[in-house]
């Protein structure tokens, strides 16, 4: 290892803006997008890739940004929590969280929306089982799960219906 | 919680990440999905001065089947092979593909980087022994293939060489009549399984087993296999009592190792009744029934 800090440059897309930065390699994901361009949406739970509190879209395939380097996604395209509002109107799962009590501490929030999200795009219509099973890496310890199924079913409606 | 530092390079041909990791020695450490090396770099339970990402290669992520033969790419994730058309007649492979951890998880690791880990407890390294694949791995020395047999050497350890990379896996199409099954128990999605077992298994009529190929994980250091298992089956009837001496005889030859998630003991009864389901599912599979068994966690 020589005495020198490595700065590598990275261009990432957040939330349809551009960054350029340089950054150290060992730069989490997670840490780039809450201390390096101040977006504090997307929370640190575990910081040990299991309770999903973390998890964001990249390239369109949802990850746990605690568990990727930021250096990893240089040239790609990101989507945080703070992506889903538009022109100050809550996304259909941020509405739907909010009206069917999904959500206590809100602590886990961001990451069950975003991986919410990830299980829409791919099946519009999900089963209860469909849903236990793409949020089955994202930990709640307030809802016990049955209103977080129950505003994912209910915003897959109206997006359905829209 | 951070990595040591490191310095990171990404090369732009499977040459020269090899030139590379050559070059640098020990210390230098391919980096494909992250989803093994990630968290051990930051509990620092290894400080490599070099990370090369091997992560973009081209060339690397395909899943093909090339005259009933499936070739996938070192780099394909967990989620492509889970939903790969061209593999979606083989359960055993897409069960295991798409119970991974989570769907996070599956986003980002790699069937390559699992088995390069060979971690006691992952899952691709014991599938792949219910299908005898082959790895093909690039080096320093050029092209070799290895079977999955010898290329899993013990815990945490496998036959690559210095600046190795796998690059392909590869295995034959199951014949008709051939159905499988691979069960895997752990106590959350995210959670390390506790035990799993896997049976893939070929019949010569309906109630007598033509070949089969055995599994159990997390049992051992390595992926427990047991010829004397198979010999109980092949070629004899598939009763009760024989499953049930096939179970006895591969279980005698797990190890599994007391720990968080259970003791030694009940990891063999889960072990038991993990390779009985699997077995009634993979003969039921190659009976033509589409049944569905995958993961279990509770």
């Amino acid at each position: 290892m020589s005495e020198s800090i490595q700065l590598v440059p990275v261009s990432i897309t957040v939330n349809g803006k551009l960054y350029q930065q340089e950054i150290e390699p060992r730069l989490l994901l997670v840490e780039f997008i809450r201390e390096t361009i101040g977006l504090t949406g997307t929370h640190i739970g575990c910081d040990t890739s299991y309770c999903g509190a973390c998890t964001i879209i990249v390239d369109g395939d949802p990850v746990k940004s605690c568990t990727l380097l930021a250096v990893q996604v240089d040239g790609s395209e990101v989507l945080t929590v703070e992506g889903l509002e538009q022109d100050g109107e809550l996304h259909p799962l941020q509405q739907a969280f909010s009206q069917n009590h999904g959500l206590q501490c809100g602590y886990c929030t961001p990451g069950m929306l975003m991986s919410s999200l990830a299980l829409l795009a791919e099946n519009p219509d999900p089963d209860i089982k469909d849903i236990r099973k793409r949020l089955a890496g994202n930990v709640c310890r307030c809802t016990g799960y049955q209103n977080i199924i129950k505003s994912v079913q209910a915003a897959a409606k109206n997006l359905r219906e829209d | 919680m951070y990595p040591a530092p490191f310095r990171y390079y990404r090369p732009d041909s499977i040459e020269n990440a090899i030139q590379l990791l050559s070059e640098l020695g020990e210390g230098a450490k391919p980096l494909a999905g992250g989803q093994s090396l990630i968290p051990v770099l930051k509990l620092r339970m290894d400080e490599p001065t070099d990370l090369i990402d091997i992560g973009r290669l081209p060339g690397l992520r395909h899943i093909n089947n090339e005259n009933e033969i499936i070739r996938i790419g070192a780099l394909a994730t967990h989620a492509h092979i889970g939903k790969a058309g061209v593999i979606s007649h083989i359960p055993i492979v897409t069960d295991c593909a798409n119970g991974i951890a989570d769907a996070q998880v599956r986003s980002r690791g790699t069937i390559g980087g699992s088995i390069s880990t060979a971690d006691p407890s992952c899952d691709w390294p014991a599938l792949l022994h219910t299908l005898d694949a082959e790895v093909i791995c690039n080096g320093p020395n050029g092209k070799r293939t290895i079977n999955i047999r010898d290329f899993i050497l013990d815990s945490y350890t496998t036959a690559l060489g210095d600046a190795e990379l796998v690059t392909e896996i590869s295995f034959k199409t199951p014949q008709k009549l051939s159905g499988g099954s691979y069960i895997v128990f752990k106590k959350a999605a995210p959670a390390y399984p506790t035990v799993s077992a896997g049976i893939q298994i070929t019949l010569a009529e309906e109630d007598i087993c033509k070949d089969v190929r055995l599994v159990l994980s997390a049992a051992g250091p390595r992926p427990v296999t047991s010829d004397e298992a198979e010999a109980v089956l092949r070629g004899n009837k598939l009763t009760n009592d024989n499953l049930e001496k096939a179970a006895e005889a591969i279980i005698a030859a797990s190890d599994p190792t007391p720990d968080s998630r259970g003791s030694a003991s009940f990891k063999r009864s889960m072990l038991h009744s993990l390779f009985i389901k699997a077995a009634n599912i993979a003969i039921s599979r190659a009976r033509g029934n589409n049944i569905i068994g995958a993961h279990e966690y509770v």
